[in-house]
């Protein structure tokens, strides 16, 4: 990174603890989050997991506690919540990180965030890329405005983009932690760019450049067919439009390409550490599997998988059924107090049965990824949206969080 | 005027339940002798995991019986599959349809034109909804976008109305919108009972009724019963109910007396949650669309649960039309 203050080099070796990939051997234990934080050659973390499992609570919650712990802090954030999007001070929607404030810097770290904005990032690499009236002409395009603000995986490459932009720039950060977008599958943010840029390299853009381009010859009969299909369905303007959003876009494309090869192999590097998160629900348990086998495949560092909002069960050795047998007997006291523990039985049952079916799902993970670290982060009662709540799931994310005994949901 | 099925649209955000929703409701509407359509929308093959199936084609299949022996049908509607279909349909394209599929206008068209995907997604549920006789439909349910992109997904046929002026795509837009808009449409939003997704849901709601899409009910998903009488509530909180209390009462219950300490931080971590639930409920109860809550099972949802959910919002619904 260019904005590595001078003072302290950090150092280039590999670190093998962050490689956790399937391919390792024994295994692990406990995810250590501080131990990651502290690395001085953690230079860029990013957060992934399916949609609604706490990816951004988890990454600002990250950011929050290395800067606290003295490291130079850029958080890039996607769509957070509106109340944690304050108490961050992300208010500025000019797409560059802002201080936050309300850090403590007292061990010399600092906090700047920022949300990304996809459409002007797209917009931004277009204008960095074409001359003004080129760079016009692609912003106006209906097809170039469907492809900035609505395409599936734009979101995901703009991200990647911002985060090599941010990655290539001078200021004085030593490690950026990277939120993801709310995909549908986790996946979708490796294969966004190879996505984009295959769509754009597509046979049909290809042949819709070819009559710019080449000789007239190319324009095969079949070609003459769809345009003239086209034509006749949707009217000759919708095919001039694409060929004037596939004709700007052709100056783009290597840049494009090359562009998404950087970034991508910026998510290789060894300064990189993955941090899965899922819930614990069969659901975001399978996809955070395919996700951390498709990191091994793709020899990218995997630090471990965060299971957010876990209910783990406090009265342990008190079974749901003898917790529900229990509530049985005193249900039918006299005594007031038999009555009301015999209620508080209740919820111990129902509380129980949900942490055994969770356990379940951990222990399957865990036994089919035993070299993956793994920390739980516990179901805290309300959202999370102030520094505070940030501070404690990131107690919760270390060693730390297990001092509380603060009544969890 | 033309006359439609009626479609049930479930949105909400992520991972609230809509798929779980759409899925009650489809079992729930479906009556005796009744046919209900379930659809998906978002290539993930929700429906067939909840059902149980193998991974559904574009084809409309039998998956489930309903809660007075009707029949739930599903359908993942895929755009390209959706795409060929409606080509042929309406223009009889032959060998013209091929070439645009080998050329990748398909593939093209279903990813990157504007809004074309979820045309070719209305389209179908549209096309289904006018069916009539043995191939038609009771009810439609639609397990739909997130909240974030329902009113445009909705409402993308207005768009393209305005893009074509003439012709047979206007025609069909417009038609299209004309049955979002109609009052055999409902849209159902799915939410918990927590600050960020109740805000978003009362959000949506603007955004669809300002797009005049019409809103049919809140589904409040995954609510906590209350397992403590509010005598017992007033005790914990008050502290008159302390470890020392509920100990010597486990000890008579011949239960470890050691788990005391560890009950009452449950029992007021559950008084807190409810706490937030109730400020939410209030929040939601304050505005005028009505809203039905579905509790959280807690031993998560199979087959069975999604009957049991069906049961509970057809109840719902009864006593609210009552
Ligand atoms: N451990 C936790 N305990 C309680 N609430 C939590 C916890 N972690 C996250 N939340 C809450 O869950 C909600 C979803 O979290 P978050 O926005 O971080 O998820 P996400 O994975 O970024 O979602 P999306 O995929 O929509 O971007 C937020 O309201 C957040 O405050
Ligand atoms: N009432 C309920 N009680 C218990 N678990 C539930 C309930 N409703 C849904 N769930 C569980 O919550 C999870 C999410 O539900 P579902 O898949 O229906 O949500 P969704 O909104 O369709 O999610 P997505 O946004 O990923 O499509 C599933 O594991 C489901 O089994
Ligand atoms: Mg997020
Ligand atoms: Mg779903």
């Amino acid at each position: 990174m260019t904005g590595r203050p001078s003072t302290s080099p950090p150092p280039r070796r590999r670190s093998t603890s962050r490689r956790a990939g399937p391919a390792g051997g024994t295994a692990a234990g406990p995810l250590d989050v501080d131990a990651l934080l502290a690395d001085r050659g953690t230079e860029i973390i990013v957060c992934c997991g399916s949609g609604g499992v706490g990816k951004t609570t988890t990454s600002a919650a990250l950011a929050l506690r290395a800067a606290e712990q003295g490291r130079r802090v850029c958080v890039l954030t996607i769509d957070p919540a509106r109340r944690l999007a304050q108490s961050m001070g992300l208010t500025e929607l000019d797409n560059v990180p802002r201080p936050v404030d309300d850090v403590d810097d007292s061990a010399g770290g600092s906090l700047d965030a920022m949300m990304l904005d996809m459409k002007r990032t797209f917009d931004e690499v277009v204008e960095a890329h074409a001359s003004p009236e080129k760079a016009q002409q692609i912003l106006t395009n209906p097809f170039y405005v469907a492809l900035s603000s609505s395409f599936a995986g734009t979101q995901e490459y703009m991200a990647m983009e911002k985060l090599g932009q941010l990655h290539g720039q001078d200021n004085g950060w030593d490690l950026i932690v990277v939120d993801t977008p709310p995909s549908r599958s986790a996946l979708d943010f490796l294969d966004a760019p190879e996505r984009l840029s295959s769509l754009l390299d597509g046979r049909f853009i290809k042949l819709l450049l070819a009559p710019a381009k080449g000789p007239a010859r190319l324009l095969s009969a079949g070609f003459g067919l769809v345009t003239g299909a086209i034509n006749k369905i949707l009217g000759a303007q919708v095919l001039s439009d694409v060929q004037t959003f596939v004709a700007a876009f052709d100056t783009l494309f290597g840049g494009f390409r090359q562009r998404a090869e950087a970034t991508y192999a910026l998510l290789q590097a060894e300064g990189t550490a993955f941090v899965v998160v899922a819930a614990p629900e069969p659901d975001a348990m399978r996809e955070a599997a395919y996700f951390v086998e498709r990191l091994g495949a793709e020899d990218m560092p995997l630090a471990g998988l965060v299971v957010n909002r876990v209910h783990e069960s406090a009265a342990a050795g008190l079974t749901a059924a003898d917790a529900e047998s229990g509530a049985d007997r005193l249900r039918s006291s006299q005594d007031p107090d038999d009555v009301a523990t015999g209620e508080l039985l209740t919820v111990h049952a129902e509380r129980e049965r949900i942490a055994v079916r969770e356990a379940r799902l951990r222990d399957r993970f865990a036994s089919t990824h035993p070299q993956v670290p793994v920390v739980p982060v516990p179901a805290l009662p309300g959202d999370v949206h102030d520094l505070e709540g940030l501070r404690r799931i990131g107690r919760e994310l270390t060693a730390d969080g297990t001092a509380g005994a603060t009544p969890v949901d | 005027m033309a006359s439609w099925t009626p479609l049930h649209v479930v949105t909400g955000k992520g991972g609230t339940g809509k798929t779980t929703v759409a899925a009650a409701l489809a079992i729930a509407l479906a009556g005796r002798g009744q046919r209900v359509l379930l659809c998906e929308v978002e290539g993930r093959q929700g429906i067939a995991q909840l059902f149980d199936v193998p991974p559904l084609p574009y084809e409309e299949r039998r998956v489930s019986t309903g809660l007075d022996g009707g029949e739930v049908f599903a359908l993942a509607i895929d755009p390209e599959a959706a795409l060929l279909e409606y080509l042929q349909m309406f223009y009889r394209l032959g060998r013209a349809g091929k070439a645009l599929d080998k050329f990748g206008v398909i593939d093209f068209a279903t990813t990157i034109a504007p809004g074309v995907r979820d045309v070719l997604l209305t389209g179908k549920v549209y096309e289904a909804a006018r069916r009539t006789g043995d191939t038609g439909y009771d009810a439609i349910v639609m397990d739909a976008p997130p909240t974030g992109r329902i009113t445009r997904f909705l409402n993308v046929n207005a768009e393209v109305a305005g893009l074509a002026k003439v012709g047979p795509v206007r025609r069909q837009a417009d038609s299209i919108m004309e049955m979002m808009r109609a009052p055999s449409t409902q849209v159902h939003l799915v939410s918990v009972l927590e600050e960020m997704p109740v805000q978003e849901t009362l959000d949506g709601i603007a955004e669809l009724r300002a797009a005049n899409l019409p809103v049919g009910r809140i589904v409040l998903n995954l609510v906590r019963p209350a397992l403590l009488s509010p005598a017992t509530a007033e005790a914990l909180t008050s502290g008159t109910l302390d470890d020392g209390a509920v100990a010597a009462a486990l000890g008579r219950a011949s239960l470890p007396t050691a788990a005391a300490d560890a009950l009452v931080g449950e029992g007021l971590g559950h008084l807190e949650r409810l706490t937030l639930q109730d400020t939410q409920r209030r929040i939601v109860d304050a505005q005028d669309t009505p809203a039905v809550e579905l509790p959280a099972l807690p031993d998560g949802v199979d087959l069975g649960a999604v009957f049991d959910l069906a049961q509970r919002l057809r109840d719902a619904l009864v006593r609210a039309d009552a």
